[in-house]
């Protein structure tokens, strides 16, 4: 009778512990997953961009043999020689370094011009124009560039300026890509600004603008920047327009350049190729890596109670 | 520091009325406070003070001139909101110059300024510190400087101490009423709670859906209620409001609240209770004016005795709660002398302090 009550006992205890250790227990589960995925995105993710320094750095008869496709045996930087020492290569470049920055001013001087008269000027009709810059940003560049060629062609009947085949029509076009979704992120960031924080300053004795400048901006930095990010992304790395819209070598950009030059007929010139590639992932990878503790960091904590 | 008049003003969101016709004069250097229920109009009518919205008519003045149509940087103003509205991105130093500098005022009396002001408000070592970096009170202050510094003709608080814990708002509750001792600027002050406004204002003015129910000093409204309206809103527990019967008790007339309980008027009052003979009235109370029975029944007092329903001690007193004709009633008694509940007690009514009101037009008699 004393031993079955004893086992019992014991057993309740082990239970009882059991249950103690349950929640450290679920949590520790919950991590070798999360780390399982983590791997398995990280593994998917940077394989092509591994397997692209890998080929950057062999020579084309070692891509051509037969040999473990992972392994660098003789590695060489003739590619990145070849590309850098090349002036179209370098055109190319600037190109596209000289679009993305004009790309990023003009659309965040718009974006957050109209973004802010959207969220905060609340005049007639504000609410639906704020959704149909939503919507615009929902159709498909594929479908704009046609009547983007009739608009050009129309231009260059009455005016005789030539649009096409111009480095710089791309500083017109991206920003049909990239102002509707900055605007939209802007509008967010700016509608989670209390609104007594611009009554202050409206009192205070600024205007409009000022409420802009010396509010709005610097307190929707982090929006900004996200904002930023995004437009330099798409003007940097669009590939359609530039293909459509540029056809002469000193006129192209980077992603089209790659693409157009290297590949010559049927000969695929892969070093040179995954070079070009890697050399012209960088600036975002640049970019992102030095903003991304503004991106995260959140600056309206204490405006307000909280 | 200048005079504010309101004319007839009314303000319409859409087509519900906000505002309905309102008339103040605010003296120069006078603490009003504007009180009342929320969606009472008082917030409204503080943000067309202040320019934040636009008067649908009427006219507004601060000082001599109409300035419906000044946007509100030029009316010289300063307003103190209820979550501080401070700029994050700046420091407590820069929050509170942030308008002298918008103003190009000279950088030595911009620093004078604010020195000052952060003296008067004991903030001076939190000035280089930004908002995220202080606690609720010293955010309140921090505001405070903000309005202080610009040293405008009016100052403008809107429920500035509606988001901080019970206690720092009675410290800063107290350190308001410094402040304006100190700077005596024209300072018009909203809030929902009526002890705030009672401590603070030179005049109270309550209003009610839109109106304004009644304008005067703090024991004016406590003593002298015109509505039911106030009657209820001012003085905490509120007025017991008992539906009743003047009846006349042979030589002095009574109040009849039950059938078993009749109180009589003092003398004092017969004249002006006497047309109301036999018609049914609201009969008010507070319950500071229900005491235990000590004694004889003074003067002017009417004893009577009741089975106590509910009773709360709250330490200094004992708030002891019966009910009279279906209807709850409050009384304020000393602790040593309170019973228990369920238990009868002998109670005292100071009948010089009741209020009748007109169950037809809610006036005060």
């Amino acid at each position: 009778m004393a031993t079955v009550t004893t086992a019992a006992e014991i057993g309740g205890s082990a239970r009882r512990a059991l249950r103690y250790g349950s929640i450290s227990r679920g949590r520790r589960r919950a991590l070798y997953w999360s780390y399982f995925f983590l791997v398995l995105f990280v593994v998917f993710f940077l394989t092509p961009p591994l397997y692209m320094l890998v080929t950057s750095l062999k020579s084309s008869a070692e891509i051509g043999a037969v040999t473990n496709p992972w392994w660098v045996y003789h590695p060489t930087l003739d590619n990145y020689a070849a590309l850098l020492g090349d002036r179209q290569f370098l055109t190319f470049f600037k190109n596209s370094a000289v679009v993305s920055v004009c790309v990023v001013s003009v659309t965040m001087v718009i974006a957050v011009l109209a973004a802010f008269s959207l969220a905060r000027m609340g005049f007639w009709g504000s609410a639906t124009l704020a959704t149909g810059v939503f919507l615009t940003y929902l159709i498909p560049d594929t479908l704009l560039f046609i009547p983007l060629f009739k608009i050009f062609a129309w231009v260059h009947d009455v005016t005789g300026i030539e649009f096409i085949n111009h480095w710089w029509i791309l500083i017109f076009l991206y920003p049909t890509l990239t102002v509707p979704f900055c605007t939209w992120i802007m509008i967010g960031y700016f509608a989670s600004i209390p609104k007594e924080l611009d009554e202050a300053a409206l009192i205070d004795g600024a205007s409009y603008f000022q409420v802009l400048t010396r509010i709005f901006i610097p307190v929707a930095l982090p929006g900004i920047i996200a904002a930023t990010i995004f437009a330099f992304t798409v003007s940097w790395a669009n590939f359609l327009y530039p293909l459509a819209f540029t056809t002469s070598a000193d006129q192209l950009v980077l992603p089209a350049g790659i693409v157009t030059t290297l590949i010559k007929g049927d000969v695929f010139n892969w070093g040179q190729i995954m070079t070009g590639a890697l050399l012209g992932a960088a600036p975002p990878l640049i970019i992102y890596a030095f903003l991304m503790d503004y991106y995260i960091s959140g600056l309206t904590a204490g405006a307000t109670k909280g | 520091m200048a005079q504010v008049a309101l004319r007839n003003i009314v303000k319409m969101f859409d087509k519900t009325p906000a505002v309905q016709g309102i008339d103040l004069d605010i003296a120069d250097r006078e603490f009003i406070v504007l009180v009342g229920p929320s969606g009472c109009g008082k917030s409204t009518t503080l943000r067309m003070i202040a320019g934040l919205e636009e008067a649908t008519s009427g006219e507004i003045y601060i000082g001599d001139q109409l300035v419906n149509d000044v946007p509100p940087k030029d009316r010289d103003i300063a307003m103190v909101f209820q979550n501080y509205a401070l700029y994050p991105h700046m420091t407590v130093y820069e929050n509170m110059s942030f308008g002298l500098r918008l103003k190009k005022f000279p950088k030595q009396e911009i620093k004078q300024r604010v020195e000052a002001a952060a003296q008067i408000l004991d903030i001076t070592n939190l000035l280089d510190r930004r908002p995220k970096a202080l606690s609720g009170g010293q955010r309140q202050r921090v505001a405070m400087g903000r309005a202080i510094v610009r040293n405008p003709k009016v100052f403008l608080f809107d429920e500035p101490l509606s988001n901080l814990d019970a206690k720092l708002r009675v410290q800063m509750r107290t350190e308001i009423k410094k402040v304006h001792q100190k700077v005596t600027t024209t300072t018009v002050y909203v809030t929902h709670d009526q002890v705030e406004a009672m401590t603070l204002a030179d005049r109270v003015v309550v209003m009610n859906a839109g109106r304004i129910e009644q304008i005067g000093p703090p024991n004016e409204l406590y003593h002298n209620p015109k509505t039911r309206f106030v009657a209820g809103f001012i003085g905490s527990p509120a007025m017991n409001f008992l539906p009743a019967r003047i009846v006349n008790g042979g030589s002095n007339l009574a109040i009849r609240l039950s059938e078993k309980l009749s109180l009589p008027v003092p003398e004092s009052r017969t004249a002006r209770y006497k047309p109301y003979i036999d018609k049914e009235i609201v009969f008010g109370l507070r319950p500071e004016d229900i005491i235990e029975k000590r004694g004889a029944v003074p003067p002017g007092s009417a004893a009577f005795d009741v089975q106590l329903d509910v009773v709360e001690p709250m330490g200094m007193e004992t708030m002891v709660y019966f009910i009279v004709d279906g209807i709850e009633v409050c009384g304020r008694v000393n602790p040593t002398a309170a019973k228990e509940a369920g238990e009868n007690m002998d109670l005292v009514a100071d009948m010089t302090h009741m209020h009748l009101i007109d169950p037809a037009t809610d006036q005060v008699i």
